[in-house]
């Protein structure tokens, strides 16, 4: 079990919180010139890093207010996390090393 | 060496020291006419069939470890064929009639056990859901009964009919059941080797030849091979493979636990689970109750899921059983799944020529082992899918020609 760092009411047990997915997609600006490919890809297709993942939950049963966290996908280190709007130190490629 | 009751009888008198290996460890060639990354069952499976229906021998099976070590050895072992898509319905169905017949084709004991599988509904929600999905089983042409609390009572004597959990009725699959895993690794990779294949474990694949979007060669941790036709079924791995060779593949992946028991005497004959509370449970030949819990939300490599999992599965079993609750846990594990956003495989060509995958199936790829390796083995054969297989090609996601068994696959996800 996770113990998450919802950035408005600190370390909480993962069981209050539910998951958005990979952070950081944007929605595209001129929906009508998209192709078919590429909305297939916007809805559909996400990361699956062995590594470092910056992904969006929500602190459902507490502020219900969604955030980022990094966190790494195999060993479930936690790095930080981020109000929705803030940057946060990107990972340098060492780090980012599947181990 | 034809495995039978007679090579039994005559291999315990001479003492069990003439039994061949069920395989070769040959070297690894420098060509072949076409690789399989991925040693588990699907793979294995492909092997097999590309030998055995398309003449195709000269074929290497890369394992990264040991043959049947992810999960094929590590599911919960059930069979069924209770989806709502007749996409799904087809291709699991299949699957059935062939584990049906499958132990004479491999001349391997794969404990085929047909024992009846039931879907148990808790409140009006779950009444109307069995409900739809036996309607559209028997539209399916796939065996499902709806049967009564008292029926259910029949199947488990020892079952909780009005507790915290009431059981308002059951979705009865007769042909459900269960299935040595391992079993299903080993049977085929004896056969797959008998044809001809090289099965080549502890070889991690490394990267791809690409010239001109057709694949000419496959780079591993024993050296490089040069072949033009490259099946891909490495579960959660594939999407780490498809970006070797410059693709995506829209596969997340996360952890899946299950909890194995104590051996106990005989006390449960069929498999029963249960959508609303997600106790999944059976019970093994060796006596050990098999339980099956949900995944985690979160991407995950780790091969250990949360604990509020395991305590979800463990108070719903009590509750339902409480027969069991004096019992031990042996064993406690967590497998990563391959999950896709419509929860249906891919089996499925690429944008790099030459290279087909057959991944994606997330929880339940078990069952499905002889329907995914027969499929894959078709399309590296012919370069074309097989009827059964076509509707699960990648494009689905740019078409918006779906396969949703999302929330009607027959667990909770």
């Amino acid at each position: 079990m996770l113990l998450l760092d919802c950035p408005w009411c600190g370390k909480r047990d993962q069981t209050e919180f539910s998951y958005g997915g990979e952070a950081h997609i944007d929605r595209p600006i001129k929906p009508v010139e998209k192709s078919d490919s590429d909305w297939g890809q916007y809805v559909f297709f996400r990361a699956n890093p062995k590594g470092y993942h910056r992904e969006r939950w929500m602190h459902a049963q507490g502020c219900r207010r969604w955030f980022n966290l990094m966190r790494h996908t195999v060993t479930n280190e936690i790095k930080g996390s981020y109000k929705p709007g803030e940057t946060f130190p990107p990972v340098s490629p060492k780090e980012n090393q599947n181990d | 060496m034809r495995y039978s009751a007679f090579t039994l009888a005559r291999e315990a008198i001479l003492g069990h020291k003439n039994w061949p290996k069920m395989w070769r460890s040959p070297e690894m060639k420098s060509s072949y006419d076409a690789v399989i990354i991925g040693g588990g069952g699907h793979g294995l499976a492909a092997a097999y069939y590309l030998a055995k229906l398309h003449g195709i021998t000269n074929v290497a099976v890369l394992e990264k470890s040991w043959i049947g070590g992810g999960n094929t050895g590590r599911n919960t072992t059930v069979i069924r064929s209770n989806y709502l898509q007749k996409e799904s319905a087809a291709l699991y169905d299949e699957a059935i009639d062939m584990w049906g017949t499958l132990e004479n084709e491999l001349n391997f004991n794969l404990m085929v056990s047909p024992r009846g599988l039931l879907h148990l509904a808790h409140n009006t929600h779950d009444m109307q859901e069995i409900g739809r999905r036996a309607h559209a089983m028997y539209m399916h042409g796939v065996d499902a009964e709806l049967i009564t609390p008292e029926q259910v009572k029949d199947w488990i004597p020892f079952i909780r009919l009005n507790g915290r959990f009431p059981v308002m009725g059951a979705l009865l699959q007769r042909r459900g059941g269960t299935i040595r895993h391992d079993a299903v690794a080993w049977g085929y990779a004896r056969a797959a080797d008998s044809l001809g294949i090289d099965i080549i474990q502890n070889c991690d694949v490394t990267g791809f030849q690409i010239e001109s979007g057709k694949v000419v060669g496959v780079e591993t941790s024993k050296g490089p091979i040069r072949t033009n036709r490259v099946g891909i079924a490495a579960a959660a791995h594939s999407t780490e493979l498809a970006e070797k060779a410059g693709f995506r593949l829209p596969i997340e992946a996360v952890p899946l636990q299950a909890l194995v028991s104590d051996p106990l005497k005989p006390v449960m004959d069929c498999v029963a689970l249960s959508n609303t509370v997600h106790a999944y449970l059976s019970q093994s030949d060796k006596g050990e109750l098999v339980i099956g819990g949900g995944t985690d939300p979160q991407i995950s490599w780790g091969q250990r899921g949360g604990f509020f999992e395991v305590e979800n599965m463990i108070s719903a079993v009590l509750e339902l059983y409480p027969i069991f609750s004096k019992l031990r846990m042996m064993r406690q594990w967590g497998g990563t799944v391959d999950v896709t956003p419509d929860r249906s495989p891919l089996i499925s060509k690429t944008p790099v020529d030459g290279i087909y995958v057959d991944c994606g199936w997330g929880t339940g790829g078990f069952k499905a082992t002889p329907v995914g390796g027969r499929s894959l083995a078709h399309m590296i054969a012919t370069d074309r899918p097989d009827h059964l297989s076509a509707p699960y090609s990648i494009d689905r996601y740019f078409t918006g020609a779906l396969i949703d068994e999302g929330s009607a696959s027959a667990v909770a996800h």
